[in-house]
């Protein structure tokens, strides 16, 4: 889903960044929010509403609504789509509304 | 604790340029943002911006964002820059409190602009929560930033200047638009977005909107239906899309929490997008020293936002006694530009609103 060719806009994927999801491995790009490389790799459930149990998606993009928060590293509510993708980062579906350690 | 002749609060469009002016005209400025580079939404604007010389027209709005960012940073020691620094707080004494690198932070300015612009609007369907349910303004920011598409299927609700310009921008990312909806009668942005979108094949419905998202644990389908001039849904005029994004485009409203909590004057002024500020021709609000830039102070194009960005600077260097003898021509001229932006019918919402909030 990572955009190739555009009339305007050249994207540069210099820097290969490996992170993990629920498990498993994946790639990512330097420069890309933990939010556009899960996205880009075609995932789009990020978490499950604590009570309803319903699917949740971002819908900013820009760190204000909070709809896709995730466990990163074993720190609960982070917003995705604005914490910048790092080496080695283990990102975890969130089971509820997360706890201060 | 930490002190600064200006604190400006958001580095996008109204922030960069308020600090550029008030930089300018000599005061120190600290400029802070909670993300990890500046521009704001310039850096998701692919497009050419309208407007003057004065306002970058005919640049891209990624463009002018590092036009502002090299512009500002030519004042060296008088401004500082924090980035990833989040402003939790903005209390009676004029305190700002910051989380940036997760240490918490005090800063003691003479004077706030406050610039934080605007989050977008939410619309109320069955299922409106499903993941794939984006704003524009989220789409533009995965495409255009990051480089990654939204899906491949997009149904776009709203026919104002983002929905349509969003729209022309997927279809550069090689992603397909079904169709463009919106519950008014006629097309909100401008015709010269509309007629580019429609050269492509791209129908806009008027007086649509949408019934009904469908899918288990992300958008599959939408229903939209016809509405008439009371706004009510009329049946049997259902129209399905198999898609996988519908794109949220209904404006924005102003992310004016840290004017609510210092205590400045709010008047809801819906033609402005929600609460505003009551402010004076400098841009001051009731609150002595505290100014409003840009989106926070009512919804309008970045080409205002940065006219006010240069206004809000420019007033508040003066208050603090930085001022040449070209101050008076220098405020005339950018009030000037404001006017000139505001005018034809396109302003006439804006000019209305702002009636009402500037004393």
């Amino acid at each position: 889903m990572r955009i190739d060719e555009h009339p305007i806009l050249s994207f540069k994927r210099v820097e290969k960044i490996k992170f993990v999801y629920n498990g498993k491995e994946y790639i990512g790009f330097k420069g890309d929010t933990i939010a556009s490389a899960l996205h880009a790799a075609g995932i789009k459930i990020l978490g499950h509403h604590p009570e309803t149990g319903r699917a949740r998606g971002f819908y900013c993009a820009i760190g204000n609504c909070s709809s896709c928060l995730m466990t990163v590293n074993g720190e609960p509510n982070v917003r995705i789509c604005i914490e910048e993708l790092k080496e080695g980062m283990v990102v975890e579906t969130q089971k509820g509304k997360g706890r201060l350690r | 604790m930490k002190t600064t002749e200006i604190a400006i609060i958001g580095g996008g469009p109204a922030g960069l340029s308020a600090a550029i002016s008030g930089a300018s005209s000599g005061a120190k400025v600290t400029l802070i943002d909670r993300n990890y580079s500046l521009g704001g939404q310039l850096k998701k604007q692919t497009h050419k911006f309208f407007g003057s010389q004065k306002q970058y027209a005919s640049t891209r709005g990624f463009c002018i964002a590092n036009i502002l960012e090299d512009e500002l940073k030519k004042y060296g020691d008088r401004v500082e820059i924090l980035t990833n620094a989040t402003v939790l707080g903005l209390y009676e004494d004029k305190v700002i409190t910051i989380e940036q690198d997760k240490q918490y932070k005090k800063l003691k300015p003479e004077k706030i602009i406050v610039a934080t612009g605007a989050s977008e609007k939410f619309l109320a369907f069955p299922n409106n929560d499903l993941p794939g349910i984006y704003g524009a303004g989220a789409v533009q920011t995965l495409m255009n930033e990051y480089g990654v598409k939204p899906g491949n299927n997009v149904l776009m609700v709203g026919a104002g200047n983002i929905g349509l310009i969003v729209s022309y921008q997927l279809i550069q990312s090689g992603v397909n638009v079904k169709a463009i909806i919106d519950a008014a009668p006629q097309i909100g942005g401008y015709l010269v977005h509309a007629s580019k979108i429609r050269r492509m094949g791209i129908p806009i419905l008027t007086s649509y909107t949408i019934k009904y998202a469908h899918g288990k644990d992300a958008v599959e389908k939408a229903t939209i239906w016809k509405i008439d001039e009371n706004w009510e849904p009329i049946p049997n005029t259902e129209m399905d899309f198999d898609i996988d994004v519908i794109c949220i485009s209904v404006g924005l409203s102003p992310l004016a929490d840290l004017l609510w909590q210092i205590g400045c004057k709010m008047e809801y002024i819906p033609e402005l997008g929600g609460h505003e500020p009551i402010r004076d021709d400098n841009l001051e609000t009731n609150i002595s020293g505290i100014f409003i830039a840009g989106d926070v102070g009512g919804i309008e194009e970045a080409s205002s936002a940065m006219v006010e960005g240069r206004l809000a600077g420019l007033c508040a260097a003066k208050s603090l006694g930085y001022y040449y003898g070209d101050y008076e021509e220098r405020r005339k001229d950018l009030i000037d530009q404001l006017i000139s932006l505001r005018s034809g019918p396109v302003g006439d919402k804006i000019r209305s609103g702002l009636r009402k909030v500037i004393i």
